[in-house]
C-alpha cells in the first residue's frame, strides 16, 4: 500500500492527524529514528510536512502510472529524468529560470525542476515525449523541424512543450503574444526566429 | 573516356544542393529523445555534485572528506585541490561527490569541511592604472607602420575615443561533462559533451594511466559548445575516477554556476584610440592601446588584428597590455577575438564619421580599400542598405527625433577564414543500395548531420533520408574538432570526393553490364541514367557490386576547389533608445552574409540568426560581473547572467550573399562570421539615435545613462 493513498498534500486540508499516519508509515517502513523530532516540528506546522525517506511515489506521466522509490525533496525534474529516463526535459540552472524543464501538468506548463515528485500525485504529467510517438507527430514538433527552430536542441524540447501549451491556450496568437508568451524560455544559439515563424505560422499569423 | 574530375555539380543541376532542407536529426531533437551525454542514464549511474571554491585567490588548509565518505547515498569523493593547494579564482572546484541521487551528493558536498587562507585577488579587468599600481599588467608588444606623428598634423579630421567590451561566459546550455563507465580495470566508455570526438581519447588515457585506444568517446548531440569544449578537462577525469573508486558508470556535468564561472570565458578589451582622415574621409591613422583580461594568464584580444578589417590605414601605432585577473581562464569563444576586434575598430570609424558630419554608410564605403575583400564588402553593404533601408532612415548622429525615445542606425563589417578541417570519412554502398558514412565528426547544430547527407544524397542521386550517417565516436575515422567554422567544408569535402570515387566503380559496372558507355552516366532521382535515360535503379546498379559492400575513403581537405576560405559579411541595426531608462531596444538588424558555396540554405540562414541574436546578447545584456571585494563572479546564474529573450531580438533579415562567384569558391565556413560585427552595428546605431558613444560593450541601461550624463563622445 502506499503511504499517502488517502491524503491531501497540496492544500491547507493536511492537518496534523494525516501526518502522523503517513509519518508512522513512513516511520515503520524504514525505522526512522528521527520521527519524534519531525513529529514536534509538524506539531507547530500547518503546511505539507513530510518524512525525509524516500517513499514510494506514483506519478502518471504521459498516460502510464509509474511508482517511483523517491525522498520528498526530490525534484519532478529529477524523477523524469534520473528515475523514468524521460530526458526530453532538461536540467539548465537550478533556479529554473530558463524553461528547459517545461513539462505540462493537467494541461498546464510547470517548470519540472521547481516542483516535487510528491506534490504530483494523481495528476497527468505530459512530457515534451508525448508529442511524438512513431509516426505521429504533434504540429509543434513538426513547425520546430520545418523551420529549423533549433541548433544545438537542448532548449528546444522545452520550448516546444512552452509552446504547445501556449498555442493551445490562444489558438491564434499574434506576434506580439508570442514574444509575451515564450518569453519564459531561454535559447542560447539563438534559435528565437524559428520558434517565432513556427509558432506564428500554427496560429495563423493571429488572423 | 573523358577524364573524370573531383568538382561539385553545376550550379543549376543541383537538385539538393542549395536548397532549404530540413536537418535530419530534427524530430530527435524536437521531441526530447535525442541523448545528450548530461542524458545518459546506464544502469545503477551515480551522480556527482560540486565543491567548488568561492572568493577571489586562497589556499587550502584542510579538507576533510571522512563525513563525507560516511553521508548515505555516497559511493566515492574525490579532492581536485588538497591542502596547500593554491585556488586561483572563483568557481575553482576543490572536491566531487559521486552519490546514489544526485540530492544525496549535495549531503555528501555539505558534509566536507574545508579551511582557506585568503590570499590577495584582482579582478577588475578595465582599470589600467589600478591594475598597473597591484602589478598586475604585462606588456604584451607594441608596433608601428609609417609615420602617425606627421600624419597626425596632416589629418583633416582627428578623433580620440575610448572603447570597450566586457568579459563573456559561454553559458553553454549543457554545462560541461560526462558519463564515464568502465568495463574492467582499464576499458573506459565516455559520453562526453564535446566539439572534439576524435581528438578526446588521450586526453582521458594519459592522466589514467590506461592506452588512449581503451577509450571509447561518444558525442551524438551537444548542448552547446561556442568553443568551449574541446578537452575532456580535470572534471572529465575526475568523472572516470569516482566511477572506478565507486565500481559504477557516474555522470559528473557542471552545476550553472560553475559552468558560468571556469566553463569558458571571452577576453574583454578596451581600448584608448587615436583616428584621423583626410579631408575626403579617407582614414589616415590609427593609433591605440588596449588592454583586458583573459583570466590569470593576463591576456587581451590580439594585437596584430588591430585595426580590424582595415589593415590598409597607412599609418599605424599600436600597443596592448594585459591584465592578470582572479577570474576562470578564458576558451575560444565563438570567432575569437573577432567580435572584440571589431567592437574596438569600427566604433572608432563611426565616431570619426559622426566628427565629420558624414553619413557612416560612405566612411565605411570609402575606406574599404583598406580591407582585404573591397568588391564583397561594396556589394554587401549595398544589399544592406536596401533591405533595412539606410537612405531614408538616415540622419546625422544625435539627431535621432522624439522627445525620450530616440531611434538611430548603424553598421559594422567583419571577416573570417572558415577553411576546411582535416577529415576522414568511410563511405559504405551496400550491395541492396543503402548508403551510410562514418567519421568521428559531431553535429553542434550547425547542422553537419543534414550537410553529409546531402553530400551523399546529391552525388548517389538518392533523397536525403537515403543516406544514414554515422558521427559521434571515436571509433570512426578521425575528424576535425568543430571549432573555426572548419567543419561543413571539413566534411562536404571528403563525402563528395568518396562519393564520386564510388559512384564512378559504380557507373563502370553498369556500362559493363548495359553496354552503355560509362561517361555517359549520371545518378538522379534513385535511378542510373544514360544521356537522360534510365538505365537502371540505384539498387540494381549497386546490386553489381555482388556481396561485399563497396567502401570508398574520402579525405579533405585538397586542393581541387570543393572548399576554400575567408568570408566578408556586413551587419546594419536600427535600434530605439529610452534616453530616460537607458533601455535600447532592437527594431531591425541586417545580416548579409557570403560564405562561398551554401549547402543547406535554411540551416545556413539558422546560423546567421543565431548570430545576430548571441550579438544582441553581448551587445545589451550579457557580461560576467565581478565583486572586488570578494572576488566573486555575482551573476553566475541564469537570472541576473542576462541573455535575450524571445521578445527581445526585434525583426532579423538575413540575407545569404550568393552570386555565381560564390558558389565557384566552393564551401567556406559560415559558424563564426555572423556573431561579429553585430555589437559594433548596434553600439553604432545607439550612438547615431543619441549623439553619445556608449563606450563599453554591453550597452546596459547602467551605461547608457552613464554615457548620456557624460555628454558628447
Amino acid at each position: 500500500m502506499r503511504d499517502r493513498d488517502d491524503q491531501n498534500r497540496s492544500g491547507p486540508d493536511f492537518n496534523r492527524r494525516d501526518f502522523l499516519k503517513g509519518s508512522a508509515a513512513a516511520a515503520t517502513a524504514t525505522a526512522m529514528a528521527t520521527q519524534g523530532s519531525e513529529e514536534a516540528v509538524a506539531a507547530n506546522l500547518k503546511t505539507n510536512v513530510f518524512a525525509a525517506a524516500a517513499q514510494n511515489v506514483t506519478l502518471n506521466v504521459n498516460g502510464k502510472d509509474h511508482t517511483v522509490k523517491v525522498e520528498p525533496r526530490v525534484t519532478l525534474l529529477h524523477v523524469l529524468r534520473n528515475n523514468l529516463n524521460l530526458t526530453g526535459c532538461k536540467e539548465v540552472d537550478e533556479r529554473s529560470a530558463d524553461g528547459a524543464d517545461t513539462v505540462l501538468i493537467d494541461g498546464k506548463t510547470v517548470l519540472a525542476g521547481s516542483r516535487l515528485a510528491i506534490e504530483c500525485e494523481d495528476k497527468k504529467i505530459h512530457t515534451v515525449e508525448s508529442l511524438r510517438r512513431g509516426e505521429k507527430v504533434d504540429a509543434v514538433v513538426a513547425g520546430f523541424v520545418k523551420h529549423d527552430a533549433m541548433q544545438c536542441g537542448f532548449c528546444t524540447p522545452g520550448f516546444v512543450v512552452a509552446t504547445r501549451a501556449f498555442l493551445d491556450k490562444n489558438p491564434k496568437a499574434s506576434l506580439a503574444d508570442i514574444q509575451k508568451g515564450l518569453g519564459g524560455n531561454i535559447c542560447r544559439c539563438g534559435t528565437y526566429q524559428g520558434i517565432t515563424m513556427c509558432a506564428l505560422e500554427i496560429s495563423k499569423g493571429g488572423k | 573516356m573523358a577524364e573524370r574530375k573531383v568538382a561539385w555539380k553545376k550550379r543549376a543541376d543541383n537538385t539538393l544542393i542549395g536548397g532549404d532542407h530540413q536537418r535530419i536529426d530534427g524530430f530527435e531533437k524536437a521531441s526530447g529523445h535525442a541523448k545528450y551525454a548530461a542524458d545518459i542514464n546506464t544502469a545503477g549511474t551515480l551522480f556527482a555534485r560540486l565543491l567548488t571554491f568561492k572568493g577571489g585567490a586562497a589556499v587550502v588548509k584542510s579538507i576533510d572528506i571522512a563525513d563525507a565518505e560516511k553521508t548515505p547515498g555516497v559511493r566515492a569523493v574525490e579532492v581536485f585541490n588538497g591542502a596547500g593547494k593554491e585556488v586561483r579564482w572563483d568557481g575553482t572546484i576543490v572536491a566531487a561527490v559521486a552519490a546514489d541521487t544526485p540530492e544525496q551528493a549535495e549531503d555528501g558536498v555539505r558534509a566536507i569541511k574545508v579551511t582557506y587562507e585568503a590570499k590577495p585577488h584582482w579582478v577588475d579587468e578595465e582599470d589600467l592604472p589600478g591594475a598597473t599600481t597591484s602589478k598586475r599588467t604585462k606588456p604584451l608588444g607594441d608596433n608601428q607602420k609609417g609615420d602617425v606623428a606627421a600624419a597626425l598634423k596632416a589629418a583633416k579630421h582627428v578623433h580620440k575615443g575610448y572603447y570597450g567590451i566586457a568579459t563573456i561566459s559561454h553559458m553553454c546550455l549543457e554545462t560541461h561533462g560526462s558519463h564515464c563507465e568502465w568495463d574492467g580495470d582499464d576499458k573506459l566508455k565516455v559520453h562526453l559533451s564535446t566539439q572534439n570526438v576524435s581528438g578526446t581519447g588521450g586526453q582521458f588515457a594519459g592522466p589514467l594511466g590506461i592506452d588512449a585506444s581503451n577509450v571509447s568517446i561518444t558525442c551524438n548531440y551537444i548542448g552547446g559548445g561556442f568553443g568551449s569544449k574541446f578537452a575532456a578537462d580535470e572534471w572529465g577525469v575526475k568523472c572516470a575516477q569516482l566511477s572506478k573508486k565507486a565500481g559504477k558508470p557516474v555522470r559528473l556535468m557542471l552545476d550553472r554556476a560553475t559552468e558560468l564561472k571556469i566553463g569558458g570565458t571571452r577576453p574583454s578589451g578596451f581600448a584608448e584610440v587615436t583616428i584621423a582622415a583626410d579631408a575626403e574621409g579617407n582614414i589616415t591613422v590609427w593609433d591605440s592601446h588596449h588592454w583586458g583580461t583573459s583570466g590569470i594568464a593576463g591576456s587581451t584580444i590580439s594585437l596584430g588584428q588591430l585595426p580590424y578589417c582595415f589593415d590598409g590605414i597607412p599609418n599605424r601605432n599600436r600597443k596592448a597590455t594585459g591584465i592578470s585577473t582572479n577570474t576562470g581562464p578564458n576558451r575560444a569563444w565563438r570567432a575569437p577575438p573577432h567580435p572584440q576586434l571589431c567592437a574596438v575598430t569600427d566604433t572608432v570609424i563611426d565616431d570619426l564619421a559622426a566628427k565629420m558630419g558624414a553619413n557612416s554608410y560612405d566612411i565605411f564605403m570609402k575606406n574599404l580599400d583598406k580591407t582585404p575583400k573591397p568588391d564583397v564588402y561594396a556589394e554587401e553593404m549595398k544589399i544592406g542598405a536596401k533591405l533595412i533601408d539606410w537612405k531614408a532612415k538616415w540622419h546625422a548622429h544625435g539627431k535621432g527625433g522624439g522627445k525620450s525615445v530616440k531611434r538611430g542606425l548603424g553598421m559594422a563589417l567583419h571577416r573570417w577564414g572558415g577553411r576546411a578541417g582535416a577529415t576522414t570519412c568511410t563511405v559504405k554502398v551496400h550491395p541492396d543500395g543503402a548508403v551510410e558514412t562514418f567519421l568521428g565528426s559531431q553535429d553542434l547544430g550547425t547542422g553537419t548531420r543534414t550537410v553529409i547527407a546531402i553530400t551523399l544524397a546529391e552525388t548517389f542521386g538518392l533523397g536525403i533520408n537515403d543516406v544514414k550517417v554515422n558521427l559521434g565516436n571515436n571509433s570512426y575515422p578521425k575528424a576535425n574538432p568543430s571549432g573555426g567554422s572548419i567543419t561543413v567544408g571539413g566534411v562536404s569535402g571528403p563525402h563528395r570526393r568518396a562519393g564520386l570515387e564510388a559512384l564512378w566503380k559504380i557507373y563502370d559496372l553498369v556500362a559493363a553490364k548495359y553496354k552503355v558507355k560509362a561517361d555517359s552516366l549520371s545518378a538522379k532521382g534513385g535511378k542510373i541514367l544514360s544521356a537522360g535515360k534510365s538505365v537502371c535503379t540505384w539498387k540494381q546498379a549497386c546490386g553489381l557490386l555482388g556481396p561485399m559492400p563497396l567502401e570508398v575513403q574520402g579525405q579533405g581537405p585538397k586542393d581541387d576547389g570543393l572548399t576554400s576560405a575567408g568570408v566578408a559579411g556586413v551587419q546594419m541595426a536600427d535600434v530605439s533608445v529610452d534616453i530616460e531608462t537607458g533601455i535600447v531596444r532592437i527594431n531591425e538588424l541586417v545580416a548579409v552574409q557570403d560564405c562561398g558555396l551554401i549547402i543547406d540554405e535554411l540551416t545556413a540562414r539558422s546560423q546567421v540568426y543565431g548570430g545576430l541574436i548571441m550579438g544582441i546578447a553581448y551587445a545589451l545584456s550579457e557580461e560576467r560581473v565581478m565583486d572586488k571585494r570578494t572576488g566573486r563572479f555575482i551573476n553566475a546564474d541564469l537570472e541576473n547572467y542576462k541573455l535575450p529573450r524571445i521578445g527581445d531580438i526585434g525583426k532579423l533579415m538575413v540575407h545569404m550573399y550568393q552570386p555565381d562567384s560564390e558558389y565557384e569558391r566552393g564551401v567556406v565556413g559560415l559558424g563564426e562570421p555572423p556573431v561579429i560585427s553585430t555589437g559594433a552595428a548596434i553600439s553604432n546605431a545607439v550612438a547615431n539615435a543619441t549623439g553619445v558613444r556608449v563606450p563599453v560593450q554591453p550597452l546596459t541601461p547602467q551605461r547608457v545613462l552613464e554615457a548620456l550624463k557624460g555628454g558628447q563622445a
